[in-house]
């Protein structure tokens, strides 16, 4: 199924860029990551963006509670109602938003999704989470960077860069979703 | 996504779901939190424009057309041009020139948001026309009850009262219908239409209490009881009221529905309203959450 390394036509197939081991090695990493840059998770409150960002979360507070027996809150952030693209599209269904006991006012958030790409999904989150409240500081953790910002946004925790052309898309599957831990690159030629 | 919400019968059990689980959502994300405020409807223009008195709905509207921090336009035909003389044709289109993107209408002609979709290029939502349809009505109503019981395919739903006249009867029945839910109407036989092809009827409502899942009461409306429909205010009161004594016959899990405003000791008596098996504050705020879900999803995207 996985790992047909140089694949004739990525554009239909796609290109393996990180197999199942991978994945756990790099979350494994970005946990490590946050509880070194936030002094042993202290005061800090993780919000995964629907869809895969959620389960990534999830992930996350589980491998530090793993390496440090730290309980790390998770919540879910959706930011469709704050999107700038809603007369551009036709009106999408709602994912949930679950704030975790304590909310967010003077701890630390790190916002956490599956891939960077333009930055506008990040700054709908910005927006959403400051009608939650206001946070000490917010952080933004993400599992694939395929470049192209079109805002002035970066994440301090990067999972994986990945250089590719805007024709390109980036596909992630979690097991908690799709049944698998994969990231795809596939081409534009075709789509 | 549909365009205009005129009538129950323009949702699918798709559209109608998805409305409930966004308007659950919602509720969900404006409820307890300080900024109520969503910027989702930002420089968007809904117009109210109301040609019947009407205090809940409009309010509810209003609310909801703000919370999305949309534009709100109230329009009631009192002291309005409308009062000079100018057709809903002429005032659909000065409104049209104004730019509103949707236009929340009641009226009380049966069909008048059908006549104002075709001149208007917004939305139109029907919030109640004549003795047809009020269909945000219906989605609040089935919103309460999958909040309350959990389900809608299979309920058993019986619908008490003035169905004749009432357009909240007739968009429950149809939504309830395309949302799997089994409507039995109860009345005197003066008061139930005879077209009604996807709901029970019955004429005797102690007889249909043991296996209704919710009991929906509707208005008296004190213009009709002039009008003969039924001997008198306490004989109607006696026969299809719900006290104490006939909410005793309900299932345990059973709830009582009232789309208010609603006539204490008529058709629902005060125990029974104020009872916790009576939903009607809740039906209350749960339309502010639906009026944002109907507005937010016709609204969005072009």
């Amino acid at each position: 199924m996985a790992s047909q390394n140089a694949a004739p036509d990525q554009a239909r197939t796609g290109k393996v860029i990180l197999a199942e081991t991978d994945v756990h090695r790099v979350v494994d990493r970005i946990a490590h990551q946050i509880l070194e840059k936030t002094e042993g998770a202290r005061e800090t409150v993780l919000f995964g963006i629907p869809t895969r960002g959620v389960p990534l979360a999830k992930r996350l507070s589980a491998r530090i509670h793993a390496f440090e027996g730290i309980a790390v809150p998770v919540g879910t952030l959706d930011v469709t109602l704050y999107r700038d693209d809603l007369r551009l599209k036709a009106a999408r269904a709602l994912g949930p938003t679950d704030v975790p006991p304590g909310g967010v006012d003077g701890r630390r958030v790190i916002l956490v999704d599956d891939v960077l790409f333009s930055g506008r999904t990040v700054r709908a989150a910005l927006d959403a989470l400051g009608d939650l409240g206001r946070p000490s500081s917010v952080q933004l953790a993400v599992l694939v960077d395929r470049g192209h910002r079109e805002l002035p946004i970066r994440a301090d925790y990067v999972g994986k860069n990945i250089p590719t052309a805007l024709s390109e898309s980036v596909r992630v599957s979690l097991a908690e979703i799709d049944g698998t831990d994969e990231v795809k690159l596939y081409g534009g030629e075709v789509q | 996504m549909i365009k205009h919400l005129r009538d129950a019968g323009d949702l699918d059990a798709g559209n109608a779901t998805l409305i409930l689980d966004t308007a659950r959502e919602l509720a969900r994300l404006t409820g307890g939190r300080e900024v109520k405020k969503l910027p989702t409807l930002r420089g968007r223009t809904v117009v109210n424009l109301f040609y019947e008195d009407s205090t809940r709905t409009r309010i509810s509207f209003e609310a909801a057309a703000k919370r999305l921090s949309a534009d709100v336009i109230n329009f009631s035909a009192k002291g309005s041009s409308v009062s000079k003389g100018e057709s809903l044709k002429d005032t659909a289109l000065t409104l049209q020139a104004m730019g509103a993107d949707a236009v929340v209408i009641r009226h009380g002609a049966s069909g008048a948001p059908h006549r104002l979709a075709n001149w208007v290029d917004g939305s139109v939502v029907n919030a109640g026309d004549g003795t047809h349809e009020h269909p945000t009505q219906a989605l609040l109503d089935a919103f309460t009850m999958r909040e309350r019981l959990g389900r809608l395919a299979g309920l058993n739903v019986t619908i008490v009262g003035d169905v004749l006249h009432s357009r909240v009867a007739r968009s429950n029945v149809v939504l309830l219908a395309t949302l799997g839910a089994k409507v039995t109407l109860v009345g005197p036989p003066t008061l139930i239409p005879v077209d009604i092809a996807s709901a029970e009827v019955s004429y005797d409502l102690d007889a249909v209490l043991p296996t209704s899942d919710v009991v929906m009461m509707l208005r008296v409306q004190h213009e009709r009881m002039n009008a003969s429909y039924f001997p008198s205010a306490r004989e109607y009161s006696r026969r299809y009221g719900m006290d104490g004594a006939r909410m005793a016959r309900l299932p345990e899990h059973a709830i009582v529905m009232h789309p208010g405003p609603m006539n204490r000791g008529m058709e629902i008596s005060p125990e029974v309203a104020d009872s916790p098996r009576s939903t009607i504050v809740e039906q209350v705020a749960n339309g502010v959450s639906v009026r944002m879900a109907v507005l937010y999803l016709l609204l969005g995207g072009k």
